[in-house]
């Protein structure tokens, strides 16, 4: 069963650019990232599009179609009426290098400022302990592709090209919940959560957490438990008694 | 791209469009936007309207607990009238501020608001009209920090609601073992605040989210795992609790004036 | 030379930057090296994300009668005693460390009960061997290593101002030659992906790690990266290959529908209780076991259903066989018309597990068919059927230091050869990675402090020719379009070299072969050099017709069937073709020549670790001569002479094995352990059978948005809204069984 879809698609490099008209065919079963390779194959040979496995674990084929973030691999094309125009975009956070691949190094820029794992000095290789209710909640992070999807959702940057410079993103600031609450990591990290990161930015819209392909919670689980330790450390006067008076014992 | 040997020029896509979104994404906002003033109208004209608030054994929740001497006499619920007599308004306006502040520093609300009063954004991926955006890193949104300051009020709040809803199973003479209507609608309302409360992510926080080790404290582990699960649904809970608030306010009103009569069951 | 190349200086390139190239860049860093690492696509996006079964290391953290020597066996018994005897050795030494290694750099492995590393299942392994993150492994491991170098930056920028100082990624850049000063490695030539900038890297040693060639096959698992990149620059720069013929074909690849064709289905779906069957319902695996493994694998469904809950008194089920065993009884059932409406057979959980245990269990499996076909795992049999997967063959290289047969080359990972024999065992490449990954990054540091001032000097001539050649493609016009040459040589290569083999077949390939590469010379790629596929792709063909030439003339050389290599006229292993291995080089007129190499021996000591009379159904006779045990029995005799495995005096062997194999297990677990823990080590077992223990820590939010939003995505997208209702009709249990199963 196939027919022929309408799609509008950016073509264009440098920023400049338009939405070109492709009438394709399209088969049962089939996914957005298809018709897209379809079009390379027929049509236009030179259209860029970044892609790997195809399969939703390596999260490079992130795009907008219809306007919504999502990885083309993982759109199918039986969520769209037979006669809807479906239009696909680069992401648009991200400057753009050509059609519909765009330079995501900002994302690898931030990955750096997060400080990598600290675990304590003396314990060693093959030593290493712990609890699997104790790696749960770190274990649900690293289900992360990295596909940048939350981070060009999220309208902290979205829509403030100026808060790049101070703010992570959902993807590090989770990065950063994931090391503070690994059960061995030995760094204090709410500070930098909030000085450095930026997670005073999120005001926890949530749209992080809708455009995940992993369905990690990010907000719930990660975002909002940061915000709260955070909290903790800098805004509780009750909480920074009780530590203190822990402390004297 | 590469990191770091990249051309610096590079602009982002140009697209007329500020959403190519081609769903009704504004419904919710709007659904949000409309609810929450009908209930902040309704909230506000009652909260200064000063009568038809206690319709015995039934007390409003917006008037409950009452701390100054003005208002009708309400045995055995929540009279603590501490600050005295100088107070003149309506007493509801004493009180409201700690459940108001619960909800509007409430993780879930703050999202709701964000986006259907302020358009911080309106809908994922849809462009939002401000110039300048800062969160909540500065005054006044930084007080949303407070949050799980009002979460311990709106939990001294829910215990005298509870007793409220107690105090309902008494006849208008104040004698023990009855029951009416009423009774249930304070029971219902107590328990969705209860439920909303509890699945807070303060609340969250407290019972173990704070903890780094879950497997050297299994009590809190037990207790984080049960909030967490209410907490799933915290958005549903605040929503069936604020309709809960207003339909008991609404129906104690009624009672209290007279247009419709409390079913006694025994 | 041209001026519009930049040129970097490095100790060591690394190209790829996969788990072997990662591992590679970290190991030269830290003894103190500059280090580019080259990565085909995105940093962090490579092939080894999509590993999920584990990484195998004798651990024993699971069963405590697990150790190297358990291990080396099972690896020298997969591959079916063709692997490079020295590595599997060193593989099975080191794979714990370099996992252990892992957690100091934030590894999250699933935990025991007593909060070690867990291990699991997996087929061709003796015990619970292999470490793993749910089902997602690779991408564990990937994300750790990527995040290890990101720690070496972090210390570099402390320490120079500067990230990059000391180790740095160029992601979306492509090798295209290695370049010589001589007989040695002098540097690597090259482009940026987005704007086609030429680059040239000055470096003594290079690392490959770029991974296998399954792009050149129409049915595969292997993303575009995969055209053999590592193995064609070894070629052109002088270097050799082994064993090419053998390619594993991964049993239970997705035949239908379309968007999933080739993605594979774990093999944990079989280790937790999926069943193959034909389209007349039958369980048709327990007609396939071979006489090698027969003692090993239940005889009836009921003792193969009793095996998932009492390992320890039942044999396994005969579809946990090794890969190439079911693989290609799956091909023999499709061939005799039992397959499927899509030339596949049916593997069946559904039937065996309740859906929720299913999705517990599987969490990525079940998402990842439900989100990209719509297909629920949980509810019908998958269409599985062999799907081209890894190359065991690649560049020949020294156990120990990893080092080719040109000066300055390394090799680790899919990209090279001898570890994994003629057949690999699932688990085993992870650990491969880390093991020879490291192994290589050691072997490229030593071998540049051994130079000193003495470093080879790029030649400019060679660098203008390296870049006529990527130009090629550019500037000839009206010549043929890239896609059509390499659409026909994976159905090419699909159809005439794969998983079953045939001589005039293989033949006939190898003359269309010949077609292709004049047809390459004459290709075309319009647009500009900014980020164009078609270019890309017209330069990545002169590595996919090398690699295949080397494939399918190794193919048609080897006469028998060994592991990966299934020649359908050779049908049973032969004790003289294992002693040699095929090793394809380039003559001069660039085409794939081939020529014999003797395997290297097996120590002694590792031989005994082994009973005789199952070495009888590799080896020849003089092999084992002099090995203890090795009385001359008359049946015996008889039965080595033969080249063929079937063996007649199977019962008594299997009597005198099994008393054998358990004082052996007996002794490594003491000398492993002071104090023998064979107690404890079972009861973690046991614990791990009930794994996943109901762990409701994690039941999130699942339905995080308000209401009215899925209401307007349900008007305009209906069957989004679809899948969203069932996601929240699976609600709180499914996401409970995601985390549990953790």
């Amino acid at each position: 069963m196939s027919y022929k879809a309408k799609f509008k698609v950016w073509r264009g490099d440098a920023g400049e650019g338009s939405l070109e008209d492709y009438g394709v065919e399209v088969n049962e079963g089939e996914v957005v990232l298809d018709i897209i390779h379809r079009l390379q194959a027929t049509q236009a040979p030179d259209m860029a599009v970044r892609w790997n496995c195809k399969a939703g674990k390596c999260g490079s084929c992130s795009a907008e179609v219809n306007g919504v973030p999502r990885l083309m691999c993982m759109t199918r094309m039986s969520t769209f009426t037979e006669d809807e125009t479906i239009t696909v975009t680069p992401l648009r956070t991200f400057p753009v290098i050509r059609d519909l691949v765009t330079d995501v190094s900002f994302n690898y820029t931030k990955a750096r400022e997060v400080a990598s794992f600290e675990p304590p000095a003396e314990l060693k290789p093959g030593d290493y302990r712990m609890a699997q209710v104790d790696v749960e909640r770190s274990q649900e992070f690293r289900k992360c592709i990295e596909c940048f999807l939350c981070q060009n959702t999220c309208h902290a940057v979205r829509d403030h090209e100026d808060n790049k410079d101070h703010f992570a993103g959902p993807r590090f600031l989770m990065r950063v919940a994931e090391l503070d609450m690994h059960p061995l990591d030995t760094r204090e990290r709410r500070n930098e959560a909030q000085e450095d990161h930026g997670l005073g930015f999120c005001n926890i819209t949530k749209c992080c957490t809708e455009v995940c392909p992993e369905h990690i919670k990010i907000t719930d689980n990660a975002l909002i438990p940061m915000k709260e330790r955070v909290a903790d450390r800098k805004y509780d006067p009750l909480v920074w008694l009780g530590n203190k008076i822990a402390r004297r014992k | 791209m590469s990191t770091g040997t990249v051309s610096p020029s590079r602009t982002r896509a140009e697209i007329e469009q500020s959403t190519l979104r081609t769903d009704r994404y504004w419904v919710a906002p709007l659904v949000t936007f409309i609810v929450f003033l009908a209930f902040i109208a309704y909230a506000t004209f009652r909260a200064f309207q000063n009568e038809y608030y206690y319709a015995s054994p039934y007390v409003s929740p917006f008037y409950s607990p009452c701390i100054s001497t003005n208002c009708t006499p309400m045995p055995g619920a929540g009279e603590v009238h501490f600050i005295g007599s100088w107070w003149k308004l309506s007493p509801a306006l004493l009180i409201l501020v700690f459940p108001l502040g619960f909800r509007m520093t409430c993780y879930y609300y703050r999202k709701a608001y964000y986006r259907a009063f302020w358009q911080s954004p309106p809908a994922c991926a849809v462009a939002e009209p401000h110039g300048k955006y800062t969160g909540e890193t500065r005054f006044p949104l930084i007080f949303q920090n407070a949050h799980r300051y009002f979460f311990i009020a709106a939990s001294l709040f829910n215990v005298i609601l509870t007793w409220d809803a107690i105090l309902g199973f008494r006849n208008t003479d104040g004698q023990w073992g009855h029951m009416g209507l009423g009774t249930l609608v304070l029971l219902a309302n107590a328990t969705l605040l209860w439920l909303y409360t509890a699945s807070c992510h303060s609340c969250r926080h407290i019972m173990g989210g704070r903890l780094k080790h879950f497997s050297k404290h299994p009590v809190r582990y037990r207790a984080w795992t049960v909030v967490s699960r209410l907490n799933t649904r915290h958005m549903q809970l605040a929503w069936a609790s604020l309709f809960g608030v207003a339909l008991t306010d609404l129906y104690v009103w009624l009672v209290a004036s007279n247009v419709f009569s409390d079913p006694k069951f025994f | 030379m041209s001026t519009d190349t930049l040129t970097y200086e490095y100790d060591v390139v690394v190209i790829g930057a996969g788990g072997a190239g990662l591992r590679a860049a970290i190991e030269a860093r830290a003894q103190g090296r500059s280090v580019a690492i080259i990565c085909k696509s995105l940093f962090g996006k490579a092939h080894t994300v999509m590993a999920e079964g584990g990484a195998a290391a004798a651990m024993g953290n699971v069963n405590a009668n697990d150790n190297w020597q358990v291990h080396f066996r099972d690896t020298m018994r997969g591959g079916k005693f063709l692997n490079n005897p020295r590595m599997a050795e060193l593989h099975a030494k080191e794979a714990p460390d370099r996992v252990w290694e892992l957690e100091e750099w934030g590894a999250l492995f699933d935990r025991t009960k007593d909060g070690k590393i867990s291990q699991r299942n997996f087929g061709g392994h003796e015990y619970p061997r292999l470490a793993h993150v749910g089902d997602r492994t690779g991408l564990e491991l990937i994300r750790t290593l990527q995040q290890a170098v990101v720690s070496f930056q972090q210390k570099d920028f402390r320490e120079h101002g500067d990230y990059e100082a000391r180790i740095k990624v160029f992601a979306e850049h492509t090798i295209t030659r290695l370049l010589l000063d001589g007989d040695r490695i002098a540097g690597a030539f090259g482009y940026r992906r987005e704007d086609g900038q030429f680059v040239l890297f000055k470096a003594p040693a290079v690392v490959l790690a770029t991974g296998g060639i399954g792009k050149s096959y129409k049915v595969t698992s292997n993303s575009w990266e995969y055209t053999g990149d590592g193995h064609a620059l070894a070629l052109l720069a002088g270097a050799t290959l082994i064993n090419m013929e053998c390619i594993q074909f991964h049993p239970t690849g997705m035949v239908w529908p379309p968007s999933v064709k080739g993605i594979l289905v774990t093999e944990s779906v079989r280790g937790d209780g999926g069943v193959l069957r034909n389209s007349e319902g039958k369980r048709f695996m327990f007609g396939y076991v071979p006489d090698v493994f027969r003692k090993q694998y239940a005889e009836t469904e009921e003792e193969a259903d009793r095996w998932y809950t009492d390992p320890d008194h039942n044999r396994r089920p005969p579809e946990l066989l090794p890969r190439d065993e079911v693989a290609r009884s799956i091909n023999s059932e499709v061939k005799a018309g039992r397959g499927t409406p899509h030339g596949g057979v049916f593997l069946d959980i559904a039937s065996r597990l309740p859906a929720e245990e299913v999705r517990r269990r599987l969490p990525s499996m079940y998402h990842q068919f439900k989100e990209l076909a719509d297909v629920d795992i949980t509810a019908e049999p998958m269409e599985v059927g062999p799907t081209c997967h890894y190359v065991m063959g690649g560049v020949e290289v020294d156990p120990d230091t990893a080092a080719s047969s040109v000066l300055g080359l390394f090799a680790a990972g899919e990209v090279a050869g001898g570890m994994h024999g003629s057949n690999r065992l699932g688990g085993n490449s992870l650990s491969d990675l880390l093991v020879f990954g490291r192994r290589a990054g050691l072997g490229a540091a030593d071998y540049i402090a051994r130079l000193e001032q003495d470093r080879p000097e790029v030649q400019d001539a060679d660098v203008d020719a390296a870049r006529t050649e990527a130009l090629a493609p550019l500037e000839f016009e009206a010549g043929e379009n890239p896609y059509t040459v390499h659409s026909e040589l994976q159905q090419t290569m699909n159809d005439l070299v794969g998983i079953i083999r045939r001589e005039h077949e293989v033949a006939a390939a190898i003359e269309k072969l010949g077609e292709f590469r004049e047809r390459r010379e004459k290709l075309s790629a319009p647009g500009s050099r900014t980020f164009n596929p078609g270019w890309h792709l017209a330069l990545d063909l002169r590595n996919m017709l090398l690699v295949s030439d080397c494939v399918a003339k190794a193919a048609l050389e080897r006469q028998e069937s060994r592991g990966g290599h299934t020649r359908e006229d050779y049908p049973v292993m032969s004790a003289t073709w294992r002693k040699v291995n095929l090793v394809c080089s380039l003559d001069e007129q660039g085409r794939a020549k081939l020529e014999h190499k003797p395997v290297p021996t097996i120590r002694h000591d590792l031989l005994e670790l082994f009973e005789v009379s199952e070495l009888r159904k590799y080896m020849t006779e003089e092999e084992l001569a002099g090995l203890p045990g090795m009385e001359p029995a008359d049946e015996a005799v008889e039965v080595a002479a033969v080249e063929d495995e079937v063996v007649e005096a199977e019962a008594e062997a299997v009597e005198a094995e099994a008393a054998e194999v358990e004082t052996v297990e007996a002794e490594a677990a003491e000398a492993e352990e002071p104090e023998a823990e064979a107690v404890e080590a079972e009861e973690a077992a046991e614990a791990e059978a009930e794994e996943p223990e109901e762990s409701e820590a994690q039941s999130e939010a699942e339905s995080e948005d308000a209401p009215e939003a899925e209401v307007s995505e349900t008007a305009e997208i209906p069957a989004q809204a679809e899948a969203d209702a069932t996601e929240s009709v699976a609600d709180v249990s499914a996401a409970d069984g995601e985390e549990g199963a953790k």
